[in-house]
């Protein structure tokens, strides 16, 4: 950790907002209410696949307490553009189609319609007074199925980006993607073993405990407030703007606290409805997802098959890298297909890849970001053939990786070359770990697998305030999902040589503070503290003038050492340093308020590498997997905060243990889904689990004034492989498709053994 | 709209009353930890609640000696949990009752709710099967008692009449070398619902087995009682030959089906697993009684 080297950074403090969450005082979505307020409620589409005949809201409308009633009628009509949405990209003739279907609906729990009326009892009601006329078309929810030739087509437009000659016919697949690097096939040949294996993964769910919600109230002179949880209220103030066709800076959008994202609460659902309610009923307009509607039409992260093909010298040097990736994109295109493809082989320096991508629409809810969006599927397909390979080569998993790892100077197959990167550190940090020279207990099997994120910089703004005592107000715009308040005020601190509690960090509204890019891509710590570091250097800077004009010298001789403005050498003259107080005290006398500011569009984000170990058992007889001991190590550049760091380690390594054993959709012969709820959607639960060892690995990024790197996405990568990988060493089956839940698992364990299937 | 009437009477006969003037719009409220959940997602919409927590003799547990006990139907599962002397007795009927729901639900849910709820991957069905607990059943024509698999006639059915309301369950007396035990299996490790769930009731004399039952659940439409499972066991020393023919009769017992917790050939298969894990924990608790 980062011990001596600075004050508050590597120090665990108290989070700001921590005395808030744990005695519910904190105001998460749902906990905004106005005088007044309506409540909205949404139909949604009982099939998989229809046309629309027709809507008839007039009965809902006559209900006694019904205030407004919407339909895809009250939006306009938008252009066939895509704009970015979080780590992903939307077409906005599509969003407005997923948030009130118009010509069809594309899967179960589309919304049709919604209503605003006085009470919940009645808007429910009234939903249920609507009459929609549906012709049920065939539906498709696999992505294979989608991808045949006769498959049910879900838009009669698409066709096929990326293939030449462009097909004539309208088909499911919205997009091939491929990016090489050297000749895949002439590699394969100076192969002295090739390995293949093809897998499959099911569509998971964010899983965030906190359904969507949002209060609305749009005024008479056109003014719209919002309160939304969300990873990026400008994003929202946009996405209302040009859906609805409001002036952007007649929104102002106020993000709660969020009970979890984890890129499922980077797009809108809910506002721009909510608004137009607002706005048709002259009334504030509260709307809160069930959780069931938040399983049936919030986006979960695709389900997809991977075709993994390797070449590689006796000694463990892979020479060819195949990659074969579709991914399920739901009812409109858009899968992470770009994340999924270029981060297949980006863990590995490999002269010779190739990688193939298709983008393929089914009847299932649009896909939205999900810790590193796509890198955890084909990393499930590219890890595991690595153990495939190791087995086979008789190698150590860790040597194996360490022969091929990336390293500074490694050009990637989708182009960029890495500067300083940490992978190799990781990998041997694992080797020294009590984990990894301790074997694992007698039944128990181990499982090594890595993982990558690229983790990304983009537009951020930040502004530090002197208040008239000297303590300080850090402003910043993301909102915080992973301890990033805590983080930035620790940069603040550092930066400005005072204690930590003289710094309040806060979270400002879309009209107070300039434009930030969503909370996602582990961007915040990142790119939002670089702006804060920034911010805290420019008030310095106001602060040497103040106390150069104190002391009538020239700001250039003044220096700040310490938190306090200090005469840069002996001949500036004798002064007492001046502290922020003083400072303070005296700045309407020497200039006005106090302030520093910063925007930037944030370059060199540092690449993140993980490696995991798991221990683990598989009772024969039920398939149910034991996890006895886990360590999941990271480059991290530096950590902040290192319990957030290690928290955001933990998180993202329970989510993909929870991918990889039993989370999954499970649809039935109509296209409806049958779980739709935590009972039957498995996410891990605390007795499930031993505590996870995070190892943190620090190599600093060289582009940040602390050597951050983003953390929050790269741990949710390498658990699928590294669970799968276990149970392979645990049952001699090498399993290759998720989830690997008791029955699935037992009836792979039967077929291998006769004896006991005839029993 | 959607008004719900709440009564809260103290004995039976109004209870019963109550729920009979109610037609078919009343409900039980015990724990309410099935009835407010489906309330709030619609699946019910009772037009009268009736509360019977302030009736005393649902909300006590009496011990009636030699190992047998009554337990009032809206008992709590941590008050269950925390009756030593029950504990000891019926440690396999205890270890259901406590898998339903978490903590915080175990402060409120009972047992008879749910045995009334009638899910046939309630935990705590095939324990009471297996112990052979009697239901003591209020009505407007008076009581009656029957064996508790005579409760469910399908998922979400009982075959209690119109005003009928199960009062207590009683768990019978049982010689030395006596002992009971629940198992069942869940993908997770807390907050599931069974995907097989197997209760088995034995007791040993001199080595050899001189009585069984066992109880199986989420196999069925209904808690099943597996006669030729007890069969097997009886007359044995309990070997692995008299295990494997009384898990051969769950299996051959189960009548499942493929949904989203399970498919046929896996449930069928651990419903003979349990069945020999349960019994070996049984066996072990009997040589200590």
């Amino acid at each position: 950790m980062s011990t001596g080297k600075y004050k508050w950074i590597g120090t665990r403090v108290d989070r700001p907002d921590g005395a808030d969450k744990v005695t519910g005082r904190a105001r998460f979505g749902a906990d905004f209410n106005m005088p007044g307020q309506l409540i909205g409620r949404v139909l949604r589409s009982p099939h998989a696949h229809a046309i629309i005949k027709s809507v008839d809201t007039s009965a809902a409308e006559k209900l006694p307490g019904v205030k407004a009633v919407v339909t895809a009628k009250d939006l306009p009509e938008q252009p066939n553009v895509i704009v970015p949405a979080g780590e992903m990209q939307v077409n906005l003739r599509d969003i407005t189609r997923n948030i009130l279907a118009r010509e069809k609906v594309l899967f179960e729990g589309h919304p049709i319609a919604a209503v605003a009326a006085t009470t919940d009892a009645i808007a429910k009601q009234a939903v249920e007074l609507i009459k929609v006329e549906y012709e049920v078309l065939p539906h498709v929810i696999d992505v294979t199925e989608a991808m045949k030739p006769g498959a049910p087509v879900l838009h009669d437009h698409l066709i096929t980006e990326g293939v030449k000659p462009a097909p004539t016919k309208a088909s499911n697949i919205a997009k091939r993607m491929d990016n090489t690097k050297g000749d895949f096939e002439a590699g394969l040949k100076q192969a002295e073993i090739v390995v293949e294996r093809e897998y499959t993964t099911q569509a998971v769910h964010q899983g965030y405990i906190e359904p969507h919600a949002t209060l609305a109230s749009a005024a008479e002179d056109g003014q719209v407030q919002l309160w939304s949880t969300t990873q990026g209220h400008f994003q929202v103030r946009g996405f209302v703007s040009r859906l609805l066709g409001i002036e952007t800076s007649q929104i102002r959008v106020t993000p709660s606290e969020i009970g979890g994202g984890f890129g499922g609460k980077t797009v809108v659902y809910l506002e721009p409805i909510a608004v137009r309610l607002s706005q048709k009923s002259g009334k504030p307009v509260k709307m809160v997802m069930t959780r069931e509607e938040v399983f049936r039409a919030s986006g979960p992260a695709p389900g997809g098959t991977v075709r993994v093909k390797l070449g590689a010298k006796k000694d463990g040097t892979i020479v060819a890298a195949e990659c074969e990736i579709a991914l399920q994109a739901g009812a409109f295109p858009g899968s992470p297909l770009g994340p999924a493809c270029w981060t297949s082989f980006a863990c590995y320096d490999i002269p010779n890849i190739k990688v193939v991508g298709f983008d393929v629409v089914s009847n299932r809810p649009k896909v939205a970001a999900y810790r590193a969006p796509g890198a955890p599927i084909s990393a499930w397909g590219v890890e595991s053939t690595l153990d495939v390979l190791a087995l086979e080569l008789g190698m150590d998993p860790i040597d194996l990786r360490l022969k091929n790892a990336a390293k500074k100077g490694t050009k990637t197959s989708y182009g960029p070359t890495f500067d300083t990167i940490g992978f190799v550190e990781t990998l041997e940090a694992v080797k020294k770990s009590a984990h990894y020279k301790t074997p694992p207990k007698p039944g128990y099997a181990r499982g090594v697998a890595a993982g990558f994120w690229f983790n990304v910089g983009a537009d951020s703004s930040a502004a530090s305030h002197v208040a008239e005592d000297g303590t300080v107000t850090v402003i910043s715009g993301n909102p915080d999902i992973g301890g990033s308040r805590a983080s930035l005020a620790l940069m603040a601190a550092e930066e400005l040589g005072v204690d930590y509690s003289k710094v309040r960090p806060i979270i400002a509204d879309t009209s107070s503070i300039g434009f930030n890019f969503v909370t996602g891509g582990s961007r915040v710590t990142f790119a939002t503290g670089l702006a804060v570091v920034n911010s805290v250097r420019d008030m310095i800077r106001e602060l040497k003038v103040r106390a150069a004009k104190t002391w009538g010298v020239d700001p250039d001789a003044v220096i700040w050492e310490d938190g306090v403005a200090k005469p840069a050498g002996s001949n500036v003259g004798e002064f007492e340093p001046l502290t922020l107080s003083q400072l303070a005290a005296t700045a309407g006398k020497t200039g006005g308020p106090i302030n520093g500011h910063a925007q930037l569009n944030a370059q060199g984000a540092g690449p993140g590498f993980g490696v995991h170990v798991v221990d683990l058992k598989v009772d024969r007889d039920t398939g149910c997997v034991h996890i006895d001991r886990y360590t999941a190590a990271q480059d991290v550049g530096t950590a902040i905060h290192p319990s957030y760091v290690e928290g955001q380690i933990q998180g993202g390594a329970v989510q993909g243990i929870g991918w990889a054993l039993n989370e999954e959709y499970i649809y039935n012969a109509k296209g409806r889904l049958d779980n739709a709820g935590f009972l039957d959607y498995r996410m891990p639960v605390a007795s499930d689990l031993p505590m996870i060892d995070a190892l943190v690995v620090e190599v600093p990024n060289p582009h940040h004034p602390y050597g951050v790197r983003g953390v929050g996405e790269v741990p949710i990568v390498p658990p699928l492989a590294a669970v799968g990988n276990a149970v392979a060493r645990s049952i001699n089956i090498r399993m290759t498709d998720l989830p690997l839940s008791p029955p699935r698992l037992s009836a792979a364990i039967d077929a291998a053994t006769p004896k006991m299937a005839a029993e | 709209m959607n008004d719900v009437r709440y009564s809260a009477p103290n004995s039976l006969d109004e209870a019963s009353k109550a729920m009979m003037a109610a037609g078919g719009a009343g409900r039980i409220l015990a724990g309410g930890t099935d009835l407010l959940v489906q309330m709030r997602s619609g699946m019910q919409k009772p037009g009268v609640i009736v509360d019977i927590k302030k009736i005393d003799e649902m909300m006590s547990i009496q011990d009636l000696g030699g190992g047998s006990f009554r337990i009032g139907a809206a008992v709590s599962g941590a008050l269950i949990g925390e009756h030593k002397a029950l504990k000891k007795a019926w440690p396999g009927v205890v270890e259901a009752i406590n898998l339903i729901g978490s903590k915080q639900i175990q402060g409120r849910a009972s047992a008879g709710g749910n045995l009334c709820n009638a899910s046939p991957a309630a935990d705590s069905g095939p324990a009471l099967v297996a112990a052979g607990a009697m239901l003591t059943i209020h009505g407007p024509n008076g009581r009656r008692e029957i064996p508790v698999e005579k409760l469910h006639s399908g998922p979400g059915r009982t075959t209690l009449a119109p005003g009928e309301i199960l009062v207590s369950f009683t768990l019978p007396a049982r010689p030395k070398g006596s002992s009971d035990a629940y198992l069942r299996l869940i993908p997770r490790t807390e907050m599931d619902i069974a995907v097989v769930g197997v209760g088995v009731n034995l007791t040993i004399s001199g080595g050899k087995c001189t009585a069984a039952r066992v109880g199986l659940g989420a196999v069925a439409p209904t808690v099943l009682l597996v006669e030729d499972a007890g069969k097997a066991l009886v007359g044995s020393s309990l070997d692995d030959a008299a295990l494997e023919k009384a898990a051969a009769a769950c299996r051959a017992a189960c009548k499942p089906i493929n949904d989203k917790r399970g498919t046929i050939e896996y449930r069928t298969k651990i419903a003979g697993v349990l069945l020999k894990r349960s019994a070996a924990i049984a066996i072990e608790r009997a040589k200590g009684n």
